[in-house]
């Protein structure tokens, strides 16, 4: 069976986590901030490897929300 | 001069090929081939012919080639009298080569091309970082060469030239064709006057833009990408090493990619991501375009601008190769981005895959539904093919902010982590297609490791053959073969009987014993070699596994055997040789099951 994504709780100190996490971003401008996302996003997706996990973990992220648009430059 | 540039380059490795056989000068980039009258154009009803071959690019030249070579006269019409204008394609991989080898013209490629292992990339100002393919051991080609398309089709043309079954017609233009019954109808436009001939199968090998195609209603669907190209081949002396250079927004192009690397005769091939809104015959003025390559080589590089071009691409494919009679092969089939250097290479291995089948279905060995595993076969291969194209392309000209901003994530990581750098993808070069869903395989019955499952084309690996240093792929493909593993060079008196039987069929299956490495050889056994040509019976060949790799390449025992088709893929294997399994697995691998 594939693995399943663990959406229980699993941190063990979730306040210190939260709290480092918005750190991580202190005096950044927005495009800095975005960056340092992206590099997290990619750190963390390499540690966790399974790509079932992580698709499950992308559909997560994105349910709900309502495309507003294509981007400038999308081509047809 | 082009002998001086050969030397320069370095390329000039001595192989022990006569090559006196070769006019070292002919200037290809210029040659005009002539046209000449054929006696088709004089006689009133219009000829007929089996295999007309429509467009004499590479992908049309290597299949008149390998058709004549099985003995199927051939009629190629090129509307052009001139081989490919400027370099185009220049990596060539693998197994285009190895396909180029069963048909005699790859040394010659391989002796006149470049290779390189380092490949190096760059994210603005700073090197991310280097990497060298160090190409497993054991295989007789490289992973790639790089060549001029020029030199490509014109060593292809001078060896089909050379076939007395292949009719060469330059300047022929296709303007019409009819599909009827039992035949294809062309009209064929020439310097005097149009003409018109039959075919029993037409193959359209006529390009991206096809004309064939739009005759017959037809339409290559997909992803058309909003973005230029402009492709620079330089001529210089200067010490470049012979690396791949590539360049995420440099600051001597910002916000775009560049790509550098070397070709023969001390030509480079450098390539700029201009955007969507570039004119594009404003940027390809010598005016515009020496500036950017000062901005890359250097205010004082000194240069010669050989050939300019401005490109765009698309990421498509014909819904269906074949059309009755007609059937569509190279990029006038399939399309993709240059990224990953898959547009002539898998051209060619479409025709690897087609003419085989088409020289049994018009030799009555097997039914037309042969042909319909070519689309079905080739169809998928260009999917992965324009899957990996596509995804490169994503990665190289990023589509929107996001899409952006974690392309440049990747590039920064990539400097510090070693996981980031398998995420970069500038290019996956291209790999043969693995045919793992073909209705021809046999499914295995018994377990096996390793890549060599039905539909894998043929691993490489050294061989000794009558002691003499040899390569496996070069000892197999033209007709069937059964490979058989055995640690004994006598084969028990049962498997050469089932062997003899099998080489008698129809269609012939040629035999190869691999032997262990030293294992004794009965005199005489190792002469006569199955003949590629496919019209002579094959005989059982001895080959000995030098160094092993082969038995660990294809998961050997004592005992176990692989059938091969032409194309040298995989297409059934068993623990131990059963004549009769065997050719229920030919019947199948041919339609005739
Ligand atoms: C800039 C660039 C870089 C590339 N780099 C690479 C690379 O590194 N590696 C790679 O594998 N591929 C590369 N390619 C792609 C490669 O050049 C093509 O995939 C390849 O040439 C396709 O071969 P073909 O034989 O299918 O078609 P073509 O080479 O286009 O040949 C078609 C032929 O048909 C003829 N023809 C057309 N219409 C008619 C008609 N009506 N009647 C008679 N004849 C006709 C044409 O004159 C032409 O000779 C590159 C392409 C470009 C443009």
């Amino acid at each position: 069976m594939a693995a399943m994504l663990n959406t229980e709780a699993n941190i063990a100190a979730p306040d210190a986590f939260y709290e480092a996490l918005i750190d991580t971003h202190r005096d950044l401008a927005p495009e800095q901030s975005e960056l340092v996302n992206a590099k997290l996003i990619l750190l963390l997706a390499n540690h966790i490897g399974d790509l079932d996990v992580l698709r499950q973990a992308m559909a997560h992220a994105r349910a709900g929300i309502v495309p507003q648009g294509v981007a400038p430059g999308e081509e047809s | 001069m082009r002998r001086a540039g050969r030397a320069e380059s370095g390329s000039g490795r001595a192989f022990g090929i006569a090559r006196a056989a070769y006019d070292v000068d002919v200037d290809y980039r210029h040659l005009e081939l002539p046209y000449v009258r054929s006696a088709d154009q004089d006689v009133a009803p219009p000829a007929h012919h089996r295999v007309v071959v429509v467009g004499a690019g590479p992908v049309g030249l290597t299949l008149a080639i390998d058709l004549a070579r099985q003995g199927v006269p051939v009629v190629v019409l090129d509307d052009d009298c001139r081989l490919s204008v400027g370099s185009r394609a220049i990596c060539f991989a693998k197994r285009t080569l190895e396909i180029w080898d069963r048909l005699g013209v790859g040394q010659r490629m391989v002796d006149k091309g470049v290779s390189w292992n380092v490949g190096k990339v760059y994210f603005q100002d700073g090197l991310v970082y280097a990497f060298d393919l160090l190409p497993e051991s054991g295989h007789h080609r490289p992973a790639f060469i790089n060549l001029q398309q020029y030199y490509c089709e014109g060593y292809l043309h001078e060896a089909a030239a050379a076939l007395p079954d292949v009719d060469m017609r330059w300047k022929n233009r296709v303007v019409a064709a009819e599909k009827r019954p039992d035949h294809v109808l062309l009209t064929v436009e020439t310097p005097e006057g149009p003409y018109r001939l039959q075919a029993d199968y037409v193959v359209a090998c006529d390009g991206s833009r096809s004309p064939l195609r739009a005759m017959l209603g037809l339409e290559s669907r997909g992803r058309v990408f909003r973005d230029r190209f402009l492709i620079a081949d330089v001529r210089m002396s200067a010490g470049f090493p012979a690396e791949r250079w590539f360049w995420f927004d440099p600051p001597f192009h910002r916000n775009q990619s560049v790509l550098l690397h070397m070709q023969p005769d001390n030509v480079w091939r450098i390539d700029f991501q201009l955007g969507w809104d570039a004119d594009p015959e404003e940027a390809k003025k010598p005016g515009n375009v020496v500036p950017r390559i000062k901005a890359l080589l250097g205010e004082d590089a000194r240069f010669e601008l050989e050939w300019v071009s401005v490109y765009t691409f698309a990421c498509q494919r014909m819904e269906r190769f074949r059309h009755g009679r007609v059937i569509f092969a190279g990029d006038a089939a399939h399309g993709v981005s240059p990224f990953g250097a898959r547009g002539a290479n898998s051209g060619v291995q479409d025709v690897d895959n087609l003419g085989w089948k088409l020289a049994l279905v018009l030799a009555g060995k097997a039914p037309e539904r042969l042909l319909d595993s070519y689309g079905a076969e080739r169809e998928s291969a260009a999917d992965e093919n324009i899957l990996n194209s596509t995804r490169s392309t994503d990665f190289i000209t990023p589509k929107s902010a996001v899409s952006r901003t974690f392309r440049d994530a990747v590039l920064r990581l990539a400097s510090d982590h070693p996981f980031a750098r398998r995420l970069v993808n500038s290019g996956r070069l291209s790999v043969p297609a693995t045919l793992s869903q073909s209705a021809l395989n046999t499914p295995d019955r018994d377990a096996y490791t390793g890549a060599m499952a039905p539909g894998a084309p043929a691993a490489d690996a050294p061989v000794r053959v009558d002691g003499r240093d040899d390569w496996f792929v070069q000892r197999i493909g033209g007709g069937f073969t059964v490979m058989v593993f055995s640690d004994d060079a006598t084969p028990a008196p049962g498997v050469a009987a089932g062997l003899r039987a099998l080489a008698q069929g129809p269609i012939p299956i040629a035999s190869i014993v691999v032997v262990p490495a030293g294992a004794p050889q009965r005199a005489g056994e190792a002469e006569g070699l199955p003949q590629r040509t496919g019209v002579d019976v094959p005989r059982i060949a001895v080959v000995e596994d030098a160094q092993g790799m082969l038995a660990r390449r294809y998961d050997a025992r004592d005992g176990t055997c692989y059938l091969l088709r032409p194309d040298q893929h995989v297409c059934a294997r068993w623990r131990s040789l059963d004549a009769i399994a065997v050719a229920a697995a030919l019947a199948r691998a041919t339609c005739n099951a």
